[in-house]
């Protein structure tokens, strides 16, 4: 008994260098090595400032953008304090939340059912993709807004789309960090 | 179902499936001694540990000490990660405007029994409660050592079924060490590689801040996130570095480190099944328990896919259809690059195995939907299961449906060969009985309490109620995904949440071992006519209906209150 409460402690120590220095001490050099750019969270820089990272979800409010989902996370979007709604199916507020967002949405789109993605919240608050329904949703607004044809947003759209990875893993998504920046670059804002 | 969500699913069964049979040899070698060709790296390394332990690898225990080792080396973890969690604040890479909620000692001291027991269930915000010193040095830590403890148990529990007139378990620390150096350590570093290449982060960097093309700010938090994340899955244990945990795109960047993920989870506990098999000396044996793990792991895909993908009634205006360019259904706490498919492979893998790391959150599935994730749990995280704790309790279970057979033919029921007698009845009444003793009585305990009811803020009604029963089923479960709603870092909560998780892995875990030393003194009882077949499809067919009327009886009266009361709200 004395001889094992003893080893338990040296064994607790013992393990603790082993595995909580020296292996992510290891495995930190190999990541940076071998892949800095997403082991340092793939930041995007414009004009030497990070604006975002390219897999953390950002709010965009301006109608000349593509809007994200809703978000739950801190004021929405805080990437320091990932949360959900946490509403459950029945829950008042998360009926009133969507009959809202609706409501608003469908003065772009009258009468077409809003892609569901659109109207709910991710489970981080930090997602950073909308479907490629919920971005086909947008084309007419932002068309709008920055005086560009329906196809050539679309085109871009296309180009931002993600498949399914190896064919048959997840659903296709869009980046909306990534295609507002593009968006800025080819259609800028009317002043 | 659609296409691409079922092929997902059976391809993820199947590779499975496959790789059951070696990953099982290769335990069965690493736990018996034999050669293996890690052996040129990891035997110097576990000679080094003994010495500076005083460890003698000899040494054989019997069932007492073996459970009394397992016990204080829990003990030693709790303690050591209770103080870390205390001391952060002087301690390394502590930044004090970011990590703002402070480590109260009954918060510390619930996360430290969390954390040692592979509950990994979290009361506090990772990325502003947590440094990083606490998150590598105490965290992960526990989350090898956690699994490899729960690995071990599993081990000597197959030894002492295996046992041959005597009681001979094995030896905890040998079999603790080999399961880190062998088996836990390896794995992790070639699948935390993997994570990196796909977008998971692994810096120390102090919290970045962002300015939008819009002109807003935003902070992002950084840390070493890949070596947990693949640890928490592979040692079943689950708790996120972040809040959002598997939902967060840091931690689960595309639908490939989701499926690796699960993988990770699955594989061993899966692959111990062969492990058993192989050491009893019978690997139909071991191939009937997975055979009975993946009938109930494939009809929870099967209803809560279903479910989900139906939506939410009660949303109007919307589009919740399935089609080429949106996955439809339950969007609400769910990410787009994972859709129905995705969210629910890992929802359903996750309340199988003990292992809290979920992609999507639990408190805004559909009411039956989510029902289906707290029956896994309640079953008793034995489809796959926790990292050796999940094989003890599917064998414990077969016990139950071998002495259920014997009373229908009125044969002293057996197993293996052996008699189920009194002795082995007893410990398998503690274990079974454990469960509903400790689940329910806490329930009605919270929801009759003005402490209790407090934690109720954002849902209430029969979804808070799910929200309590949900929060007690996976503490003891030591699985740690919850109702995130329910406000669980109150006094009330962090103790009564610890307790169910302690009765939960030593209250089990010490009857189980306790049941299979036993089993290992007596003579072989050759097999006769009226020997029930524990390898044959009607055997398996008792097993999967004897774990769901357990479930039911137990546990009946509380889903109706919760989930199905729930259910009939939501209407059509």
């Amino acid at each position: 008994m004395k001889k094992n409460l003893l080893t338990a402690i040296l064994m607790t120590l013992a393990t603790t260098i082993l595995l909580g220095i020296i292996y992510p001490l290891v495995l930190t050099g190999i990541a940076q090595v071998l892949f800095p750019r997403q082991a340092n969270g793939q930041l995007i820089q414009k004009n030497g400032k990070v604006v975002g990272s390219a897999i953390i979800g950002q709010a965009f409010a301006g109608p000349g953008y593509f809007h994200s989902r809703p978000s739950a996370a801190g004021n929405g979007y805080d990437a320091a304090n990932s949360n959900g709604s946490q509403f459950g199916p029945t829950n008042h507020q998360l009926i009133d939340r969507v009959k809202a967002d609706v409501a608003a949405l469908q003065v772009e789109n009258p009468g077409v059912p809003v892609p569901i993605d659109l109207v709910t919240a991710s489970g981080s608050g930090l997602d950073p993709h909308i479907s490629p329904a919920a971005a086909a949703f947008q084309v007419p607004r932002i068309a709008r807004e920055r005086g560009t044809g329906w196809e050539q947003l679309q085109g871009l759209v296309a180009k931002h789309t993600e498949g399914r990875q190896l064919g048959f893993l997840g659903e296709p998504r869009v980046n909306v960090l990534e295609l507002n920046l593009e968006l800025d670059e080819k259609f800028p804002l009317k002043k | 179902m659609d296409r691409h969500s079922a092929i997902q699913y059976l391809a993820f069964g199947i590779i499975v499936t496959f790789l059951v049979k070696p990953l099982g040899g290769y335990m069965e070698r690493v736990f018996s001694g034999k050669r293996t060709r890690l052996d040129r790296l990891c035997l110097p390394v576990e000679r080094f540990i003994y010495r500076i332990t005083v460890v003698d690898p000899a040494v054989e225990m019997p069932f007492g000490q073996y459970a009394t080792c397992f016990v204080l080396f829990g003990l030693a973890c709790t303690l050591l990660l209770y103080g870390i969690l205390r001391l952060q604040g002087v301690l390394p890479w502590f930044f004090a405007d970011y990590q703002t909620t402070p480590l109260s000692p009954a918060l510390a001291l619930n996360t430290a029994i969390s954390f040692s027991t592979t509950t990994t269930w979290q009361a506090y915000v990772g990325e502003n409660t947590m440094s990083y010193f606490s998150q590598v040095m105490g965290l992960c830590v526990q989350n090898f050592l956690a699994g490899a403890a729960g690995l071990a148990i599993g081990v000597a529990f197959i030894r002492g079924l295996a046992g041959q007139l005597a009681e001979k378990l094995g030896n905890f620390w040998v079999d603790m060490t080999r399961a880190l150096l062998w088996i836990l350590l390896p794995g992790a570093l070639i699948g935390a590689i993997f994570l990196v290449w796909q977008g998971v982060p692994m810096n120390f960097h102090h919290y970045v801040v962002a300015h939008s093309i819009e002109g807003t700010q935003q902070v992002i938090a950084q840390g070493p996130v890949a070596a947990l994340e693949i640890i928490k899955n592979l040692g079943t244990n689950g708790g996120g570095f972040f809040n959002a945990n598997g939902a967060h795109p840091y931690e689960n960047p595309t639908p490939l480190t989701n499926f690796l993920e699960l993988m990770a989870i699955v594989l061993l506990p899966a692959a111990l099944t062969n492990t058993f098999g192989r050491m009893v000396g019978q690997p139909r044996q071991g191939w009937l328990l997975y055979g009975v793990m993946l009938l109930l792991f494939g009809l929870g895909l099967i209803f809560v896919h279903r479910f989900e993908q139906r939506g939410n009634p009660l949303l109007s205006g919307v589009n919740s259809r399935n089609s080429q360019s949106q996955s439809g259904g339950n969007m609400e706490g769910k990410e787009v690059r994972f859709g129905i498919g995705g969210s629910t492979l890992t929802a359903v893998v996750t309340s199988n195995t003990a292992t809290g790391s979920n992609n999507s959150m639990d408190d805004s599935y559909t009411s039956l939907g989510g029902m289906v994730l707290l029956v896994n749990m309640l079953l008793g995280e034995l489809v796959f299961g926790g990292l050796g704790t999940g094989l003890f309790s599917m064998v414990m279970a077969a016990a139950i449906a071998v002495f259920l057979a014997g009373l229908m033919v009125g044969r002293t029921p057996e197993y293996l060969g052996r008699k189920i007698g009194p002795a082995e009845n007893k410990m398998i009444m503690l274990y079974a009985l454990a469960s509903p003793l400790v689940v329910l009585p806490l329930t009605a305990i919270a929801i009759s309490t003005r402490l209790g009811l407090a934690g109720l803020t954002v849902n209430t009604g029969p979804h808070g109620f799910t929200g309590i029963l949900f929060a007690y089923a996976s503490c003891f479960a030591n699985n740690g995904q919850g109702f995130a709603s329910l406000n669980a870092s109150t006094p009330f909560y962090t103790l009564t949440t610890a307790l169910a998780m302690i009765v939960g892995r030593y209250g089990l875990a010490i009857p189980a071992l306790g049941f299979a030393a036993l089993f290992g003194r007596q003579r072989n009882t050759p097999s006769s006519l009226g020997t029930l077949p524990t390898y044959s499809f009607v055997f398996g067919m008792l097993l999967t209906t004897c774990l769901i009327v357990m479930v039911a009886l137990s546990y009946l009266p509380a889903l109706a209150l919760g989930p199905v009361l729930e259910r009939l709200l939501l209407g059509r």
